[in-house]
């Protein structure tokens, strides 16, 4: 068994009275696709953001490849490896697609961007990943369909040599054939060695394309699972009331399978 | 619960989601991905383009090309080579101001002061030249100097002080006027209406260069935009990356090259008419004296083209240019992306300002003079339009210094048409009531265009 290269452990997260997140303890392994799930306003998008760095930790350790470290910011982060895919895509709609990958970090000689060696690079990204869906890396973002949009933001994070991605909610606004084509985007990313945290509210994404399962119960981390170890229904119960059978809350396993 | 989170397990379809119901998404970008070879299907990229809504400058470009014939056909004269060289230097200070209005409107925001500005700018060189005897460049550099310290005020309260750019730039458009004032009434030499003795300051907006100087700086624009785009063609087949048809850019050079001898040939030709013609009396016989010939490139197109090439090539090959357009297309993404998008706000205001200032000297070069008026009244209203004819989205994300040319072009020619056209008590009442509606067309148009686009941002 691979050792996570990111773990988290009694993380605590309030904003002003709201206690968001109590002492949840989380992990991603490389080349596993750690589902994250529960019901709205569990905490996931506040988990996310804490491991992102965009909000910081009241509590808890933050380890990363073994090593504690503080992550205070986005940038913090995305220096370690981890990249957010946001809920609402951070994708600007007048650039094309080779011109929002690079956005920030663009090639450049001298004053002069170098248009071919980032136009090359992220067409590499992109193959890398067996996309076929998108023909031509200049068109405009706002040509571009959900899927195409979530396939640019999942293969940036390719493209910086990510090791940690983390997608909140990727699938949430496509079409059956669209989503299928992003989850199927998750699964390569996960076999290219890169630890994919997958947060989605859709039970037959989540069983189909995770190799664990993680559930946020009311801020609370109610149990991470093997997927093989759980059925629809189980999952079911856990989201809604924080336990089934002997998992989850209050049981004698409060976090059953290997962690 | 969050407004962000979705309802749960249903897959959602958002209006406004850019998914194109059940259409295998292959064909669609197989249909707008560029060319290897054909020029046929770069017209069919570019068709596709204009449909969802991307137009650029084409109805900009449209509309020139009609009012050209329409006040031509009513009057002859409106094509006469007197008012072609009139057209290009009545459009300039619009021009210019307007180029820097496009980097504002880029980030979605606007400067309403820019006009006023270029006026405390146009003063201020006006004082120090005439006043107190500085030699143009300073005075000119003055001037300059005054409008990126405006701008970098201006920036400031938008980005640190977070005032919405609509209410500072308003406000300073009334403090403006007031400066303004404050330095035609005050300070040494002329109050009031300021007379400008120095001839290059003049010379700027009047003045002609030598014809062969026209041809020279043509072909140097040709030579130049042909290299740019063979280099890029080279470049990118070397690197086994599609090109533009090698076929497509000689028709571009070719069309350039049409355009500019035309002008320069026409521009070099005398205008100034045959009348006038004198009999001296020399040494005790008479010869016949013509004035000398009116003739040669205004210089307010070199300065034009400067300005052109400058900012066209700030904003689509430095990283600067992207991220004016990564903040004005998304700020939040921006942002994420580790963008200073205060730094950008700040600088597209001391961009503003600056070419506001070198309009401001035009309008001062125009009227050898400035007074409190200088720079007020219709001033950024038409440098607004024109950018916004040109093809500028007022929404942010969407324009280029082009943008500004052709609008500008199109400003003047409604001006100087009208202006022939209807004479007497309406004209400037006529006048403005067209040139608004034009403004409020293309501001329709940028609005329609956008809402087919639905470029919007996400979510
Ligand atoms: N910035 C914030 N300030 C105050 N409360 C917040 C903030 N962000 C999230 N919350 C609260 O934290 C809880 C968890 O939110 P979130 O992490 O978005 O849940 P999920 O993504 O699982 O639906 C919700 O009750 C929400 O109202
Ligand atoms: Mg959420």
């Amino acid at each position: 068994m691979t050792e996570p290269i990111l773990a988290l452990r009694g993380i605590d997260k309030s904003f002003g009275p709201v206690h968001v997140l109590r002492s949840v303890d989380f992990s991603a392994r490389p080349g596993e696709v750690t589902a994250l799930v529960g019901d709205n306003g569990a905490g996931k998008s506040t988990l996310i953001k804490c491991i992102g760095g965009t909000y910081t930790i009241d509590a808890g350790e933050y380890h990363f490849e073994g090593r504690p470290v503080s992550v205070h910011s986005p940038r913090a982060a995305s220096e370690l490896g981890i990249e957010i895919v946001y809920q609402d895509l951070a994708l600007c709609d007048n650039l094309d697609i080779v011109q929002n990958m690079f956005l920030g970090r663009e090639n450049h000689r001298g004053v002069l961007l170098d248009e071919i060696s980032m136009e090359k690079a992220a067409a590499g990204a992109l193959e890398s990943l067996s996309v076929r869906t998108v023909k031509s890396v200049r068109q405009r973002v706002s040509s571009l369909s959900g899927g195409q949009r979530q396939t640019v933001a999942i293969a940036k994070s390719v493209l910086w040599q990510s090791k940690v991605v983390l997608l909140d909610e990727p699938t949430a606004a496509l079409g059956v054939a669209q989503t299928a084509q992003v989850l199927d985007l998750v699964r390569r990313l996960a076999d290219q060695g890169i630890a994919v945290v997958l947060i989605s509210h859709n039970m037959l994404d989540v069983l189909q394309v995770a190799d664990k399962i993680a559930v946020l119960y009311l801020g609370q981390m109610a149990a991470t699972v093997d997927r093989k170890d759980v059925d629809q229904q189980q999952l079911v119960e856990l989201i809604t009331t924080g336990r089934t059978g002997s998992i989850g809350i209050g049981s004698n396993h409060a976090t059953a399978g290997t962690v | 619960m969050t407004s962000s989170s979705p309802s749960p397990t249903t897959d959602v379809d958002k209006p406004g989601d850019h998914r194109r119901a059940a259409e295998p998404d292959l064909a669609v970008i197989a249909a707008t991905a560029p060319i290897e070879g054909g020029v046929g299907d770069y017209f069919r990229t570019y068709r596709q383009r204009v449909r969802s809504g991307d137009m650029g400058s084409l109805p900009a470009v449209a509309g020139l090309i009609v009012l050209v014939i329409v006040f031509w056909s009513l009057r002859p004269q409106f094509g006469s080579l007197a008012n072609f060289s009139d057209l290009l230097k009545q459009s300039s200070p619009t021009i210019f101001i307007a180029m820097g209005l496009v980097f504002v409107l880029l980030l979605g925001e606007i400067d309403l002061a820019a006009g006023t500005a270029g006026g405390v700018c146009a003063t201020l060189m006006a004082r120090v030249s005439v006043g107190y005897g500085w030699p143009w460049p300073f005075a000119i550099g003055a001037a300059l100097v005054a409008g990126v310290a405006i701008g970098f005020f201006t920036g400031s309260l938008c980005a640190k002080v977070r005032i919405p750019s609509f209410v500072v730039t308003l406000a300073l458009f009334l403090a403006f006027q007031g400066v303004i004032l404050f330095i035609v009434l005050n300070g040494a030499g002329a109050h009031g209406n300021i007379s400008i003795t120095d001839n290059f300051i003049t010379n700027l907006y009047n003045g002609q260069m030598d014809p062969w100087l026209g041809w020279a700086l043509a072909v140097v624009a040709i030579v130049s935009y042909a290299l740019i785009k063979l280099q890029q063609v080279r470049s990118r087949s070397k690197a086994g990356l599609t090109a533009e048809p090698i076929a497509l850019v000689a028709i571009k050079v070719a069309a350039l090259a049409v355009i500019a001898g035309l002008a320069v040939y026409l521009l070099n030709l005398n205008r100034g008419g045959t009348g006038g013609s004198q009999l001296i009396n020399q040494g005790g016989k008479l010869v016949l004296v013509k004035p000398p010939a009116l003739q040669g490139v205004p210089w307010v197109v070199l300065i034009m083209m400067f300005f052109f090439a400058l900012w066209t090539f700030v904003l689509s090959r430095t990283r600067y240019g992207r991220h004016v357009y990564a903040t004005g297309g998304n700020t939040e993404a921006a942002r994420r992306a580790g963008i200073r998008v205060d730094l950008i706000r700040i600088s597209v205001f001391m961009i503003s300002s600056f070419m506001a200032a070198v309009g401001g000297v035009l309008l001062a070069s125009n009227t050898h003079s400035v007074d409190a008026n200088t720079g007020g009244g219709n001033t950024l209203l038409l440098a607004v339009g024109a950018a916004v004819i040109g093809g500028t989205s007022l929404f942010g994300g969407r324009g280029r210094p082009a943008d500004a040319i052709i609008g500008g072009f199109v400003v003047a020619v409604i001006a100087n048409g009208m202006a022939d056209l209807v004479q007497g008590n309406n004209r400037d009442s006529i006048q403005f009531i067209v040139t608004g509606a034009v403004l409020l067309l293309a501001a329709a148009v940028d609005a329609l265009s956008r809402r087919r686009s639905g470029a919007t941002g996400v979510g």
